[in-house]
């Protein structure tokens, strides 16, 4: 606003009429996306009410009593996908960057470590991640040699695993985005190839890639949620059993506005954190 | 070679190869303590490759490069201390644009030569102060006019007392009206006593400013002596010509 906001003092005439033209357009332009936006609204809401189904379907789906009482049950089970959430974050973090610099790395020593993580993160990120949650989540017990492990934890590895590769190939994009000149005059200072990376490269990376990784830390707190198909009682699986035993959807609802509310505040961070490089980087301009 | 002793820098029969095209074709010379050579050239005479060559960012592929007594182009010798013992500046300053200006000029102090961070600070500041940039120590490099960053660059390679200056053409991504305060800075150096290797085509500069002037051409050194002696008195019409384009 700031930058259009121009001091009707001390201006000519041309500049007046300009204002006031703008203003016109101004309000013209908000009038038109009011009316379109209850357009679609009234088009959606006439199409749902008018269906045949829709009584049973807001019996099923959207019913208060159900939503009250699988609320306290569904909650709890977030909770559990909170801490997976947390501690698959961690992991990520420590795996995805491990795969990157292995990959960026040019020391012969790492060299069978090279091809090994361009083999994972490919074959990694073609594998449905309900895959390799059964493939971890049966497979590490069948070998029978850790004893009973939870199965939070499994889902916890398995989610770790899959989104680890994602994360190696954004942060590899992000180290490779930093100019070669700024390795060149870490080097010329005589910063040894590992303290390069980790003081001059992985920041300065890490700040070109901070949407595209926070989209996917966004994109991995719904996907806790299919830890459930392990049996950990998360809040999916908490909203499964309401569901078996009343025959009531609503508490699928109810996990969803519980995820939805989650991941809202991570998405505005996102989105005024984009915003913000944009606005640094592309410096004016109103079109 | 009387001054083979007092020699900072020697640079023998250096030979470097793109694939196969072969830029440096045997470059022979020596910069002796306090020195200001300037190194000049067409664009593509292979300066930029020489000035690579000597802080070890290129491996070269014949000769031999001596810094005191270590000839650095043995690879049994470690690069990382090697590369520590000359101080750059780059054409683009590059600074590190996610660390304010006392960590840009404190870091390899700290990091590369451990030193105490209060000491390093302590130099830094009063380099920087010297500079005329102490008030600008929190300053982040993009909050810098070039100029500001380049004065920066300078003092972030003298930090910890090098050998000798690599400026490889410091002055020309700057605006001209930026280029005489990164030059006295030069200058000011040069009256201290630091050796210095610098790429420029200010050619008033190395005039008035350098000891000797190195020519290079297609890959060789044309020209070695004075500035009096290259610039002025050359007999070589290759020599003779390149001048011609820079006199005004």
């Amino acid at each position: 606003m700031s930058m259009n906001q121009t001091s009707t003092q001390n201006v000519s005439e041309i500049e007046l009429d300009r204002i006031k033209y703008r203003r016109a357009q101004g309000l013209k332009s908000v009038a038109i996306s009011i009316a379109s936006t209850l357009v679609l609204v009234g088009a959606i809401a006439a199409f749902l009410l008018t269906s045949p189904g829709w009584k049973q379907v807001q019996e099923s789906f959207f019913s208060p009593e159900y939503f009250i009482k699988s609320f306290p049950a569904v909650l709890n089970g977030l909770w559990v996908n909170v801490q997976v959430l947390f501690f698959a974050l961690i992991g990520v973090a420590i795996l995805g960057t491990l795969l990157a610099v292995v990959r960026i790395s040019k020391t012969p020593v790492l060299f069978p470590l090279r091809v090994l993580s361009q083999f994972y993160t490919t074959v990694m990120r073609g594998i449905p991640m309900l895959v390799v949650l059964y493939v971890i989540g049966f497979g590490i017990p069948g070998l029978g040699i850790f004893g009973r492990i939870p199965a939070t934890t499994l889902g916890t590895i398995a989610v770790i695993l899959s989104y680890s590769a994602y994360v190696a190939e954004v942060l590899r994009a992000g180290f490779q985005d930093v100019h070669p000149s700024q390795r060149a005059s870490a080097r010329s200072l005589g910063l040894t190839a590992g303290q390069t990376i980790r003081m001059i490269i992985i920041p300065q990376a890490l700040r070109k890639v901070a949407p595209a990784l926070m989209n996917d830390f966004i994109s991995m707190q719904k996907d806790v949620g299919l830890i459930s198909v392990l049996g950990a009682v998360d809040a999916v699986r908490a909203a499964q059993i309401d569901v078996a035993q009343s025959y009531n959807f609503t508490p699928y609802i109810v996990t969803s506005v519980l995820f939805i509310l989650m991941s809202v505040p991570f998405i505005l961070l996102n989105d005024w954190y984009a915003e913000r490089l944009r606005k640094r980087e592309l410096n004016g301009g109103v079109v | 070679m009387s001054e083979q002793n007092s020699a900072v820098l020697r640079i023998e029969n250096l030979r470097k190869s793109y694939g196969k095209t072969e830029i440096l074709k045997g470059i022979s010379f020596d910069i002796a303590q306090h020195e200001v050579v300037a190194l000049l050239g067409p664009s593509g005479s292979g300066k930029s490759t020489l000035m690579k060559c000597v802080n070890l960012l290129e491996r070269v592929n014949d000769g031999q490069i001596w810094l005191g007594d270590t000839d650095i182009t043995n690879p049994r010798i470690n690069q990382d201390e090697a590369r520590s013992r000359i101080g750059v500046v780059f054409q683009q300053f590059n600074l590190f644009p996610h660390m304010n200006v006392l960590k840009n000029v404190t870091l390899a102090a700290i990091k590369v030569h451990h030193w105490d961070k209060d000491k390093a600070n302590d130099r830094a500041l009063e380099l920087l102060d010297r500079i005329g940039m102490k008030h600008k120590a929190n300053a982040y490099p993009d909050q810098l006019s070039g100029g500001q960053q380049q004065r920066v660059a300078i003092a972030r390679a003298l930090m910890t007392n090098p050998e000798m200056l690599l400026l490889d053409e410091i002055t020309s991504a700057l605006d001209p009206m930026l280029v005489g305060e990164v030059l006295d800075m030069v200058k000011e150096l040069k009256d201290q006593g630091t050796t210095i290797l610098m790429a420029t085509h200010e050619m008033h500069f190395a005039r008035t400013a350098a000891d000797r002037v190195v020519l290079l051409r297609n890959g060789v050194v044309a020209e070695n002596g004075t500035p009096e002696e290259v610039m002025e008195n050359s007999t070589n019409p290759d020599t003779i010509e390149f001048f011609k384009h820079f006199v005004h």
